[in-house]
């Protein structure tokens, strides 16, 4: 009976074509030399180089971490390059000055960046292998004292909130992946909203890798000044390449006093084939610092990569702050995911949530792992744990790791986990009132992850709903 | 309407339907009766097309098609209903989604347009009167968490939905108070027409004095040994189901 569970076909990746551009790309290899070039490209000060040093130096004595549940062959990095980007891209006084090849490959993604067709009340920063090449919607911002633009506009135009905010949250020396990051960055997405302001327009951030052998390694910040409010929603694909391809970023956040950040993802790098080859290696870290009163919400839906891990954070500092983590994680093919959070409760009656979903189909394997601190003096601090876990077919795994460590008697914790089997017998019900399988597997799936769906902003969730039915589609018989 | 001839179905290497013929006509109420495990749900669910059943002879004619050529959605589609026995729940989604997703596929089949949410309000709001179910229940997930009679109730609320030609009623009796059953009975009969058809799985003679058979079959140990009027409903009543099963073991 389970056999025509098994019957697996992807369904074609949609966004795996390549982009013909000229791009100015460095050679392979990493070394000090690397990092002086990548800077010296991008005409950077001298306080950044030698942050990048230290961080690079830094690299060297780390060693990549062995303790994800994940398998794959060793990483050369001196293999991959670390700087590609589109000649055509200069500092552009407007979007119309945009490689129209550009323009065309977002467009054949779904994201509009001519002024005349966006997406209405969103603004854009479109990241292109390694460099952004446009933000939309500016001048709508700037009335509002809000500034969006890339990393590198960033250092050029307010180099003293980047020099005071960046490594606030994420230190160089945090982990392999995030010392690699800061070291040989080369750009991002920047966003300070100021005091008291509630940003009029939701900001996004689109992610492409396009050239070969190259690793992404882009790096946002985003800081809401005290009582600010910010919505923040990332996208990323890649072509379909036989290599992997690295993508090690990092985002910080900080929200200060009575600020809120809610940072929505959907991931879709491509995963690789059925059989494991190629799809991107997806080392991401991501954390929030909420300061008293402030809230930090990550929401994550993961159906690409061919290995994620990525455990959104958020560090309770100040009393009152709220944390909140819901994902959903895909694995289908021969995909790998670790992925979950940490919630570090400092301050007093600090709450967190966390809901996790995780798919797996194929011979994926999706482990959560997911980290609640309650520190000795975050009295009445409060946590809620949901993990869920839904098996398709018979070859793939579910796997929780939830590591607990209170020192603080008046904490409250609580934590559920469930694991279910899409059966027969469901699809067979849903099949027995005109659906077919994939409609069937679908509605079930949506039904699953219907509480972290309904955080997501409208546009996103309807993407992501398709994105999760394209994900699993050939995966029931 | 229905025609199974020499029906032989199994699940893994054991045969559980042996031979089983069986013609239902329009307008028609059929009781299919026995004891527990002669193969009554086996039959419900082959005439559906579960795949954990394997057909290994014999035919089922459907409105002059194969029906063993369809697949589940397609029977299903094509007018066939099952009223399951054990209602399998869907957790997040709302019977309200549920039921217009349903509804909607059989529109497409037909080439009738899809109704949307508020359309489909109207349509609802009839036939939770057919079974009296308050409009509540559309907003909880599917049979999640519904009480065993809730579950029974919310399959001829599906069935009333999706105005089926041919229904297979299994065990819809059963866990049913009995308010309740004469809620779902006369619900089955108001939905009654002169051109569909109504099976119905029962070990209880008790539903049948609320739907009316005009047959009444007998199923034990994967073959029907006995069919009737509705007066053989009330002699297995009163003298049980050993007197007919004797001579097949002797
Ligand atoms: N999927 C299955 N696999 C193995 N045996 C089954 C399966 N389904 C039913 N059976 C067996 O077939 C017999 C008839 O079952 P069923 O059709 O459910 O009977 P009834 O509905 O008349 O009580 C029982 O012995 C039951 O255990
Ligand atoms: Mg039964």
């Amino acid at each position: 009976m389970s056999a025509s569970i098994e019957s697996l076909v992807n369904k074609e990746y949609a966004y795996g074509f390549v982009t013909d551009i000229e791009s100015d790309t460095i050679p392979p290899g990493l070394s000090e030399a690397t990092i002086r070039l990548i800077s010296a490209k991008k005409e950077e000060p001298e306080w950044l180089l030698d942050w990048r040093l230290k961080a690079f130096r830094r690299w060297q004595t780390m060693t990549e971490p062995r303790w994800p549940n994940v398998t794959y062959d060793p990483i050369d990095y001196q293999a991959h390059t670390y700087y590609s980007a589109p000649k055509s891209v200069k500092p552009l006084q407007s979007l119309d000055e945009v490689d129209p090849e550009l323009l065309k490959t977002y467009e054949k993604l779904g994201i509009s960046l001519t002024e005349q067709k966006r997406l209405s009340g969103v603004a854009v920063d479109a990241i292109f292998d390694s460099v952004s090449v446009g933000t939309t919607m500016k001048s709508e911002l700037a009335k509002a004292g809000v500034i969006f633009c890339s990393f590198g506009e960033a250092v050029r135009e307010h180099p003293e909130l980047v020099q005071k905010y960046l490594g606030s949250v994420v230190p160089y020396s945090d982990n392999f992946f995030a010392a690699l990051n800061s070291a040989v960055f080369s750009d991002g997405s920047f966003v300070y909203v100021p005091k008291g302001v509630t940003c009029p327009l939701d900001l996004s951030t689109y992610f492409r890798i396009n050239a070969a052998n190259t690793g992404q390694f882009e790096r946002t910040l985003i800081v809401a000044d005290e009582g600010a409010s910010v919505s923040y929603l990332e996208g990323c694909t890649a072509p379909k390449r036989d290599e992997h391809q690295l993508h090690a970023a990092v985002v910080e956040i900080v929200a200060l006093d009575r600020a809120t950040v809610k940072y929505s993802t959907v991931q879709n790098w491509y995963a690789g084939d059925s059989e494991g080859k190629g799809g991107i290696y997806n080392f991401v870290t991501k954390r929030g610092k909420a300061l008293t009163g402030a809230k930090i919400s990550w929401t994550q839906v993961e159906t690409g990569s061919a290995i994620t891990w990525k455990y959104p954070s958020v560090i309770l500092q100040g009393d009152d702050s709220v944390g909140e983590f819901y994902s959903v994680a895909v694995v289908n093919g021969a995909q790998q995911a670790d992925t979950g959070t940490k919630m570090i409760h400092i301050g007093r009656n600090t709450r967190s949530t966390i809901i996790s979903k995780g798919i797996s189909a194929g011979r994926g394997q999706n482990s959560y792992r997911g980290q609640v601190k309650v520190l000795p003096k975050a009295a009445g601090a409060r946590n809620y744990t949901q993990c869920d876990s839904m098996l398709i077919g018979n070859r793939c795994g579910a796997h929780t790791f939830p590591y607990i460590e209170v020192a603080n008697n008046s904490a409250t914790l609580e934590h559920e986990a469930s694991t279910s089997k899409i059966g027969e017998d469901q699809i067979f019900y849903c099949k027995a009132r005109g659906l077919n399988a994939e409609h069937a597997i679908s509605l079930i799936v949506a039904g699953f992850c219907k509480e972290v769906f309904k955080e997501l902003p409208m546009e996103f969730a309807l993407e992501a709903q398709q994105l999760l039915g394209i994900s699993l589609e050939g995966s029931v018989g | 309407m229905l025609t199974i001839t020499n029906l032989h179905a199994s699940a893994g290497d054991k045969e559980i339907l042996k031979g089983i013929s069986l013609t239902i006509n329009a307008g028609e109420v059929h009781a299919i009766m026995g004891p527990n495990g002669s193969g009554k749900s086996t039959l419900a669910q082959v005439i559906a097309g579960h795949p954990g059943y394997e057909v290994t002879a014999g035919t089922i004619e459907y409105l002059g098609q194969d029906l063993l050529e369809l697949e589940a959605e397609e029977r299903a589609q094509a007018g066939v209903f099952l009223a399951f026995q054990y209602p399998i729940e869907i957790p997040g989604v709302t019977n309200a989604y549920f039921l217009r997703a349903a509804y909607n596929e059989i529109r497409k089949a037909h080439g009738q347009p899809e109704l949307d949410p508020i359309e489909f309000l109207d349509v609802m709001e009839e036939k939770l009167k057919v079974v009296e179910m308050d409009a509540s229940m559309m907003q909880r997930s599917v049979n999640a968490g519904f009480s065993g009679g809730e579950k029974k109730r919310n399959e001829i609320l599906q069935m009333a939905v999706l105005a089926p030609k041919l229904a297979v009623l299994d065990e819809t009796d059963s866990g049913l108070d009995i308010d309740a059953l004469r809620i779902v009975a006369e619900g089955v009969n108001k939905l009654k027409r002169p051109d569909n058809a109504t099976i119905v799985v029962t070990h209880y003679q008790r539903l049948l004095n609320y739907i009316v058979p005009d047959h009444v079959h007998v199923l034990a140990g994967g073959r029907i040994i006995k069919s009737g009027g509705k007066e053989l409903a009330l002699e297995l009543e009163a003298k049980g189901y050993d007197w007919l099963l004797e001579p097949v073991g002797a």
